[in-house]
């Protein structure tokens, strides 16, 4: 019987289905930080139990880090408590920390593909809701809770129902000026924020193959969204090249015999989705959001719908019917496990080459671990930005979350690479508009939301 | 934290908005405990809360007309980040159930986790209770996860949930201890597993 990509890996690591319940799941590779880690050491040490499996685990240093002068103390004293605790807890059960200071540190979702810990056929979780950003490589990868990170040290397993299936199709070339996130912010939009709730969705089509690893991951990191438990990508030779020699990729012989399997990791003809979307890629502009979830997103060309909810134009300070372009912008951040990776920077980097930040607008460019920012610097993309004015910080989630050092302040305007708009996101009353890092560039030079076509 | 859920009968607090995510329930910025206790006192913080710490008056948990141990929520309860702080922070404030017409899926399963019992219902049905808690703060629902229906103002509805979290609820029992007991199947699931 045909087989989708997700049931050939689901169907590989299923130990035994419970009757009129759920499967029990095994886990290849988790990843912790120290926000929704703490307490599931906790629990194990209540229940006077061991780390099963600790090589298996890699940990990180993000959410709570500082960006800035990350050589001194934390000086917030929780976040320095919290973030100590995860050395203490790493040390004890003997699991490797990326922790401040390593030069792998950084975003869990940027370094694991970076380090080559994220392969293809796996299954990989996270206490976070953007590990779908792994499911790029072909893995079935998704966010889990503080009781299930302690189900899974305890026991590398986890009690999971097998979600529904959906597919989604973007087929031709793209247009100029649109990026995966344009891709993705489009899709969203399309089905809004809860339109792949209790499904699994594997991203397929022309325009999805035609991207490289940076964007795949985009795409699939904003596939929770859309409410789905997780997105991926069938691998293909892009993703053989991007994990071929790095830290842990398999060597020798290991790789042939690796990459044989791996060859088979993709939706047989016929195989059955619950449910299958086609996008046109030529349909798709520029994105931006203007509202208080990411669903509610336009092209930056349109105007803001009416019949948007009310309370959400309040918060946001925005108008139905208006253009949202040439909306002033306060701050331009450009970062996140969405958008932090050096094709990020890269991209950024070539269109303000030469031009200079608008007076009105400040532009933190957080890179997503100590390796893209050592690339940064050493091809100069930290020069380029000095001297637009840009400050490039130290690694971590930054003002993706308000909860660092990093916050938008109340009531302004923030153009954000990151994956979240919710009311607050950014620190309290902030307001966040949502694009891609050419759109957040655009407007770090010119000062407002601007349409990158006109531009480039 | 109860470890076992059954009967729960009590008047409601109704959140009558959509897509409260969890940034909402618990903002980031009160994510910074190593421990699960506490985080009731943030609970909706910024919608709950000026700037300043005073209450807003207008939020429905400031009403004092409104109490109980159950939530009402519009659909898609539950959205976004992953927290477990949130189910943590709404069993904190004194909640055992939830109710909406449509959970997101992490939120679902940690509230699972942590005897907090989500409740969903049609939308139809949703709106009743709405409307009769709105109409009448006192008004009591009543919630039976043994024959799992959910009954407001003599009308009922059955809800959904797999017969293996639903033992767990109605004893106390715990997944990780479940899992702890097949540890030699996993161990001998992983001699012949590579991943691929």
């Amino acid at each position: 019987m045909p087989k989708t990509l997700f049931e050939k890996i689901w169907d590989r690591h299923v130990i035994k289905t419970i009757d009129d319940g759920p499967s029990v799941l095994y886990i290849d590779r988790h990843f912790i930080h120290e926000v929704t880690s703490p307490q599931a050491f906790k629990g194990l040490e209540k229940r006077g139990i061991e780390v099963f499996r600790p090589k298996q685990i890699v940990a990180t240093a993000d959410h709570n880090v500082p960006t800035l002068d990350q050589h001194l103390p934390i000086k917030e004293e929780l976040s320095r408590i919290q973030v100590q605790a995860l050395v203490e807890n790493t040390k004890k059960h003997d699991i490797e920390l990326y922790g401040l200071g390593h030069p792998y540190q950084g975003i869990v979702h940027v370094i694991g593909p970076e380090l080559g810990v994220t392969q293809p056929g796996m299954t990989i979780v996270c206490g976070d809701s953007h590990t779908s950003t792994h499911g790029a490589f072909g893995a079935i990868a998704f966010g889990i809770g503080t009781s299930e990170v302690e189900m899974v040290m305890a026991t590398q397993c986890l009690l999971q129902s097998k979600p529904r299936l959906m597919r989604i199709n973007v087929e031709g070339a793209l247009n100029k000026g649109v990026t995966s996130k344009d891709i993705i912010l489009y899709i969203i939009a399309q089905i809004s924020a809860s339109g792949a709730t209790g499904y699994f969705v594997e991203y397929a089509g022309s325009a999805i193959r035609s991207l490289s690893m940076e964007g795949r991951m985009t795409i699939c990191n904003m596939s929770i969204e859309m409410g789905a438990r997780g997105g991926m990508i069938a691998p293909d030779q892009t993703t053989f090249d991007y994990i071929k020699g790095r830290e842990f990729a398999p060597k020798g012989t290991e790789w042939e015999k690796k990459l044989a399997g791996w060859k088979e990791l993709y939706s047989d003809e016929g195989a059955k989705f619950d449910k299958e979307i086609t996008i046109a890629a030529a349909d798709i502009e520029p994105m931006i959001t203007y509202g208080t979830n990411p669903g509610m997103g336009i092209a930056v060309s349109g105007q803001i719908p009416t019949g948007t909810d009310p309370k959400s134009l309040a918060y946001m300070g925005l108008e139905a019917g208006a253009a949202i372009k040439g909306k002033k912008v306060d701050y331009v951040f450009i970062g996140s496990c969405t958008n932090s990776r050096i094709e990020d920077l890269r991209l950024v980097a070539s269109f303000v080459k030469g031009r200079k930040k608008a007076d009105n607008v400040e532009v933190w460019i957080v890179p997503g671990s100590k390796q893209v920012e050592q690339q940064a610097i050493k091809e100069g993309i930290d020069k380029v930005f000095a001297e637009a004015g840009f400050l490039l910080r130290q690694p971590g989630c930054s003002a993706c979350l308000g909860m660092n050092e990093d916050k938008i302040p109340a009531g302004k305007y923030c153009i954000s690479t990151s994956n979240r708009n919710f009311e607050g996101r950014q620190g309290p009353n902030a307001r966040t508009l949502l694009a891609s890092p050419l759109t957040a560039a655009v407007a770090a030079i010119t000062g407002e939301v601007a349409d990158i076509r006109e531009f480039i | 934290m109860s470890k076992s859920i059954n009967k729960v009968s009590s008047t409601a607090v109704p959140v009558h908005l959509e897509n409260i995510d969890t940034d909402q329930i618990i903002p980031a910025r009160f994510l910074k405990a190593t421990t699960r206790e506490g985080f009731g006192d943030n609970l909706f913080r910024d919608w709950r809360y000026n700037s300043d710490g005073s209450p807003k008056k207008d939020f429905i948990l400031n009403n004092p007309t409104y109490s109980g141990k159950i939530l009402v929520a519009g659909k898609n309860f539950g959205c976004g980040s992953s927290r477990e702080h949130a189910a943590w922070a709404i069993k904190d404030a004194g909640f055992d159930v939830v109710v909406s017409s449509f959970f997101a899926d992490i939120f679902k399963n940690n509230a699972l986790n942590n005897f907090l019992l989500p409740v969903t219902v049609s939308e139809a049905f949703l709106q009743q209770i709405f409307a009769a808690v709105e109409s009448d703060p006192k008004t009591t629902i009543a919630v039976d996860l043994e024959s799992q229906t959910i009954t407001v103002n003599g009308k009922s509805e059955s809800f959904e949930i797999n017969n293996y979290k639903k033992t767990c609820l109605l004893n106390g029992y715990d997944d990780i201890d479940f899992l702890l007991s097949l540890k030699p199947e996993i161990e001998a699931f992983e001699r012949k597993h590579a991943a691929i």
